[in-house]
């Protein structure tokens, strides 16, 4: 049994990752990062006077404004770390070998995307203790934070399957991070910037319906959005109202990315042998 | 056993490799030899399942490349021309990590290593960070590698390039080692004479056709073409050219008067050589010697892998 789950790939990278100093400097950056929004945020609290208190409604903030910035970080990291997985082995001469090797395909694509996978989490983790200091303050329920992080995971998961699948495809690392980063782009602002003009369309009453389909859309598939439905109920009321689309946008959220991660994965794998397909 | 029916490869209208037939039996050392560009590196990707013919098919013991690649890959060992390791992994994990590749058990994986490390002399070096290793190393360690699932069929692609005098040998050595093992055996490489020395069987490729095949005597003969001859005098230079190119199998005649000496170049076979050489001390000749010049096979290469520059 243990022998069937063994990924020697999964295996490998761990061993690589963990050995590199690229990855202990990619996780610094990230707690360096947090550290700086909480500090700023305390300090902003506390009126810069380096006492005081912090009301739960404030906190709640830190909250929010928290978990945006980890969906930034997630959404900015992710791609570095997954759009080298093929295509830096292809560039080291090294995947010509692991080709011939009995690994299948998904094999060696699945023990890519899951060192990815576990070299973030455990930067989420990393960063758990920092993120705690909300509970320090209270105003939020263990419960909201759990929903969060099971996002981030989702998110990031569909990230690194994009970030895998432009690998396989592309011949250099440098093109498969330039994709990568373009979806990302696509995911966290184009897609902003299109819920907004969409938005513009139902409030002016050009197409009400319509631009408030669309408007739930563009949202949907924006993981910023998503943190803001899913930390402030509030806002989510008023967005109902707006868009005249009931349904939670999590439900959406959910089944967008993990179709991604579908594609992306089913694609990966398909050309990953592809020189002994395609060109007939 | 590895049997290759009408492969071909084509990139366009570019046939890098233009319908091949070779049968190998088992345990046969073949050396494949052809200049750059001939086809050696396509014609093993091919057999390696990492590139798919155009047409055509190769069975390596049954199984086909095309159509169960899987299957394939359990048989065959493969080293590919240029390859990269990963620079931060010890040569034990490097190994450990292609056996778990091929589904071996830590257990078995664990009593192979060592016993592949002395077979390419690298028991030393176990401990060693694999991109710290030198060249011809990482070349052996890369056999080794190859070898670790067991593998019926050895697919080398050049093997020896880069490697100094000794380490030559001592791959030739582990190629002899294999050998006894039964284990079919492809090597390719630029350089005939070398492969002469190491294979039972040379095939020789240019531009994507195989242009012979056979053990390294029958190679030699089919290339040879005319054969050279010196034919030295006492006196009567002009007397012997002019009954020599009598001789319609005489061609490129070259005299060089300041050694006596006449050179031509003679298509036909032996024994019409010494027909030659009895009519012409028949003629009273002053003849002092005859003799063929003998090419080697680095000549022979030459020889070939020109005719092919010109087409
Ligand atoms: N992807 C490709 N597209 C077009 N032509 C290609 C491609 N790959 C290889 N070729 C051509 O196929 C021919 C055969 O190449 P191959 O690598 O098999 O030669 P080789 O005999 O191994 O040469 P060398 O001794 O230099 O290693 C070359 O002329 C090469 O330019
Ligand atoms: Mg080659």
């Amino acid at each position: 049994m243990m022998d069937k789950l063994y990924n020697p790939m999964l295996m490998k990278e761990m061993k690589l990752r963990f050995r590199s100093f690229k990855s202990f400097s990619g996780l610094l950056f990230y707690l360096a990062v947090l550290c700086i929004f909480i500090t700023g945020f305390v300090l902003i609290a506390t009126d810069f006077k380096g006492h005081g208190y912090i009301e739960p409604t404030m906190s709640y903030g830190l909250f929010v404004l928290l978990s945006i910035v980890q969906m930034a970080l997630v959404m900015f990291i992710t791609p570095g770390v997954t759009a080298g997985a093929i295509s830096s082995e292809r560039e080291k001469q090294t995947l010509n070998i692991l080709l011939t090797t009995t690994q299948s395909s998904a094999q060696l694509i699945i023990g890519k995307l899951l060192s990815s996978i576990a070299f973030i989490v455990l930067m989420l983790v990393a960063g758990l203790p920092i993120y705690s200091l909300v509970f320090l303050f209270g105003g939020v329920s263990p419960s909201q934070m759990i929903t969060t992080f099971a996002f981030y995971f989702v998110t990031l998961v569909a990230i690194g399957s994009i970030g895998i699948f432009f690998s396989t495809i592309t011949k250099k690392t440098i093109v498969a991070m330039i994709a990568t980063y373009g979806a990302m782009i696509f995911l966290g602002a184009i897609t902003a910037f299109l819920f907004f003009v969409s938005m513009i369309m139902t409030q002016s009453g050009v197409a009400p319906i319509v631009g408030g389909y669309l408007a739930y859309l563009f949202a949907a598939i924006n993981p910023g959005a998503l943190i803001i439905t899913l930390t402030t109920p509030e806002l989510t009321q008023v967005f109902q109202e707006m868009t005249g689309v009931t349904l939670p946008v999590w439900i959406t959220y959910l089944a967008f990315y993990s179709t991604i991660t579908v594609c992306c994965l089913t694609g990966a794998i398909k050309k990953l042998r592809t020189n002994m397909k395609t060109q007939r | 056993m590895i049997e290759i029916t009408g492969l071909t490869k084509r990139y366009g209208d570019f046939y890098a490799l233009n319908d091949l037939h070779l049968t190998l039996g088992d345990g046969v050392v073949f050396g494949f030899v052809g200049a750059n560009g001939a086809g050696k590196s396509t014609t093993f990707s091919i057999l390696a399942t990492l590139l798919s013919p155009t047409s055509g098919d190769a069975l390596i013991n049954g199984k086909s490349v095309v159509r169960e690649p899987a299957a394939v890959r359990k048989e065959i060992g493969y080293m590919p021309d240029f390859f990269g390791v990963y620079d931060q992994l010890k040569v034990d994990e490097y190994l450990d990590f292609y056996g778990a590749s091929y589904n071996l058990k830590a257990s078995e994986r664990k009593k192979l290593i060592p016993e592949l490390l002395a077979l390419v002399n690298l028991t030393d070096k176990r401990y060693e960070y694999v991109d710290l290793l030198s060249r011809g190393m990482k070349q052996r360690l890369c056999l080794a590698r190859a070898l670790i699932h067991d593998p019926n069929v050895l697919i080398l692609d050049e093997p020896a390039s880069g490697l100094d005098p000794r380490a030559r040998v001592e791959m030739r050595d582990i190629i002899h080692r294999l050998k006894d093992l039964g284990k079919t055996v492809l090597i390719s490489s630029h350089i005939l004479p070398e492969l002469a020395e190491m294979c039972d069987e040379i095939g020789v490729i240019d531009n994507g056709t195989l242009i012979a095949h056979g053990n390294v005597a029958q190679i030699q003969a089919e290339l040879q073409g005319d054969a050279h001859i010196f034919v030295e005098l006492s006196y009567g230079l002009e007397e012997a050219r002019a009954f020599f190119e009598r001789n319609p199998l005489v061609s490129a005649m070259f005299v060089d008067h300041a050694a006596m000496q006449l050179q031509f170049s003679f298509s036909g076979t032996k024994v019409e050589q010494t027909e030659l050489l009895r009519e012409a001390m028949l003629a009273d000749l002053a003849i002092t010697s005859f003799t063929e010049q003998k090419k080697d096979l680095e000549d022979v290469f030459m020889a070939i892998t020109k005719g092919a520059d010109l087409a």
